[in-house]
């Protein structure tokens, strides 16, 4: 069989008739474009997650006041008990399993040097921020335990605030004022851009208890623990469950949730979006595979004649078959390259618009497309090639 | 070279039967130029469809070169009509698409000739036809007459047996419809071309070695010159 012949008046036939051939393809053109966003946007997402808690350590666990469902819910109504110092205290104390601590409270402020001023977030955390989250300064230091404990007015800044306040100046040593508390630039971060919405670089650090003196507050936002065993987290979280329900006179008003939690919920919420997309994408190759089809059974019909002519030349029924087979899977394929090229458009678009759903066409969703598409005609397309090749010549070169 | 037995075709229509053949028995030997004619409906087609293997009979035996073909397979009959059979048509029967070189090619295209050689090939054909320049043009870029030369050009590119054409000059004037028998006269004479065609015109019949008349499908005469 000569494929290039074949494939020759597949794409003759396609351009004699060109804006219906098109419109055909349409179905097509949506269901790959959809297929190449679902893909690159899962991949970007999942290249992005990786990223940010590889970055963290997966050893990460963080207990947030107020019991929530493992499924991640909210908070509950019953009125919580509070995350003190001296409960995170207690775990330190307390537990083997956990090697690092550190109490957060986390409010908004203002941050002003003399005329210069930026909102930011401020966060109040301890000695062990730095090793526990995988941080590191970019110069000067981070503040010590009896800087926490005496209440020391020093201030870590990150690099965006940085920027902001002192220019090219370095500001280790400066005075700053964090909401009208006056506080001395001790350290500065070292760059670690945005992850999951939150920008490390346009945040402070003071010690946790100045924080809760600022923001009036006697309670943590979270606590963030390091578990000591990398792969089981249990005899960690099992700790921090007993010490906390203790003291809080046997009740669990709190909740541990860990990186796997949280890659959990994140991963459910991606599932659900590919599930959406995927449906869009299946209805769209349904309906493009029988529009291709529908066409496939015009263009048999319009050709009869041919078909005929052929066959009285000696066209077997292979012949016939993989002609018309090869004029739907190229239909197809066609739509599959245009769907390729507007859906890779679109994610980078989307990805340029919002940096923060990070796309990337992979090799892999180019020949889930092409894949796709080829299938689609080939489906589609095998009863009206079938249709064609038993036509019988006499009653085709009659046809009129 | 085709041997034909009491052959008869039946087609169903409905509840009705039309008996188009009714026991033909006809022996064409190599190098004969035969005409067959008779009256609208006799059967003439039907019987040229037969001997051209786009059709079977419903009873009878047809042999070709020795080979009974009336009991054979869809593609088997492709695959004898590819080799052995040149068709002509009345109304030619060219794809509009194609350039009249592509149109010639087609049979070699389906007897798995390379893409070269179905060139060669087709471009020696349209010289046989005397059509060498028009090699490039579209059928709709031709007269009646080329269109005619090229659809026989077709029927030859692939050496056939015999050479079948059912009333070639049907859609042809008188002067050009001259030419295309000239033609094949031509064919028959130098190059021993077998020919069996389907006229209504007498004085083309009458230019046949041997003239078959069929009435209502039944052969009424067989006269040789
Ligand atoms: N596909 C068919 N279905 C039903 N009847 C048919 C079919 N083909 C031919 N016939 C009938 O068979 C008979 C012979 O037809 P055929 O075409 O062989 O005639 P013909 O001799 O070629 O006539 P003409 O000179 O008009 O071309 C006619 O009565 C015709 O109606
Ligand atoms: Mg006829």
């Amino acid at each position: 069989m000569d494929w290039i012949e074949i494939t020759t008046v597949a794409v003759d036939s396609i351009r004699a008739n060109k804006l219906r051939s098109f419109l055909t393809t349409l179905g097509v053109v949506i269901g790959v474009c959809s297929v190449i966003l679902l893909v690159s946007i899962g991949e970007g997402m999942r290249a992005y997650l990786t990223d940010i808690f590889a970055g963290m350590g997966s050893n990460l666990l963080f207990v947030v006041p107020g019991k929530r469902d493992t499924k991640g819910g909210g908070r509950a109504l019953n009125t919580v008990r509070r995350l003190t110092l001296d409960d995170a205290r207690a775990i330190r104390q307390r537990s083997q399993s956990v090697v690092g601590l550190a109490s957060r409270v986390v409010g908004g402020g203002t941050v002003e040097h003399e005329s210069l001023s930026r909102d930011t977030l401020v966060m109040g955390t301890d000695e062990e921020f730095l090793e526990v989250h995988n941080m590191r300064l970019a110069s000067g230091r981070f503040f010590r335990r009896e800087d926490v404990e005496g209440k020391h007015r020093m201030v870590v800044i990150g690099q965006t605030v940085a920027d902001e306040l002192f220019g090219s100046h370095s500001p280790l040593g400066q005075s700053v004022k964090v909401s009208s508390a006056r506080f001395r630039v001790v350290g500065l971060m070292e760059s670690k851009g945005q992850s999951l919405g939150f920008d490390y670089d346009d945040m402070v650090f003071i010690p946790v208890s100045c924080a809760l003196d600022l923001f009036h507050q006697e309670g943590l936002s979270a606590i963030s623990a390091k578990a000591a065993n990398q792969t089981n987290l249990e005899p960690a979280i099992e700790d921090i469950k007993r010490i906390l329900t203790r003291r809080h006179n046997g009740r669990e008003d709190f909740t541990v949730v860990s990186q796997a939690d949280m890659l959990d919920t994140v991963n459910k919420l991606t599932h659900t979006m590919t599930l959406v997309l995927l449906g869009i994408a299946s209805i769209s190759l349904l309906v493009g595979g029988i529009g291709i089809m529908n066409i496939m059974l015009v263009s048999v019909r319009e050709r009869t004649r041919e078909i005929g002519v052929r066959k009285a030349v000696g066209a077997r029924r292979r012949d016939i078959l993989f002609q018309f087979l090869m004029e739907s899977v190229a239909i197809s394929m066609l739509g599959g390259a245009i769907g390729l090229g507007l859906g890779t458009l679109v994610a980078h678009a989307i990805s340029s618009i919002e940096p923060d759903i990070p796309t990337r066409v992979t090799l892999w969703a180019v020949s889930l497309a092409f894949g796709f598409s080829f299938a689609v005609g080939v489906f589609f397309g095998v009863a009206p090639a079938r249709k064609a090749a038993a036509l019988d010549p006499i009653a085709a070169l009659r046809y009129e | 070279m085709i041997e034909i037995e009491d052959v008869t075709k039946v087609y169903h229509m409905g509840s009705s039967e039309v008996h188009a053949l009714r026991g033909v028995s006809l022996d064409v030997n190599k190098s004969d130029y035969l005409a067959i004619v008779g009256p609208s409906g006799s059967g003439k087609s039907t019987l040229m469809n037969i001997i051209g293997c786009l059709d079977t009979p419903t009873s009878g035996t047809y042999r070709l070169d020795g080979q009974t073909v009336s009991s054979l397979g869809d593609d088997a009959l492709a695959s004898i009509r590819n080799r052995k059979i040149g068709f002509v048509f009345q109304t030619f029967n060219l794809l509009p698409r194609q350039t009249a070189l592509e149109n010639v090619a087609l049979p070699l295209l389906y007897a798995g000739i390379g893409r070269r050689e179905r060139r060669r090939l087709a471009n020696e054909a349209l010289e046989r036809v005397e059509l060498g320049d028009r090699a490039q043009h579209k059928p709709t870029e031709l007269s009646g007459g080329q269109r005619q030369r090229v659809a026989i050009a077709r029927a030859l590119v692939n050496q056939p047996s015999i050479l079948l054409a059912d009333e070639p000059t049907g859609n042809l004037d008188q002067k050009v419809g001259g030419e295309i028998i000239n033609l094949f006269e031509r064919l028959n004479r130098s190059e021993g071309v077998t020919l069996v065609l389907v006229t209504h015109d007498h004085q083309i019949a009458s230019a046949a070695h041997r003239q078959v008349e069929i009435i209502d499908g039944r052969i009424v005469s067989d006269r040789s010159r």
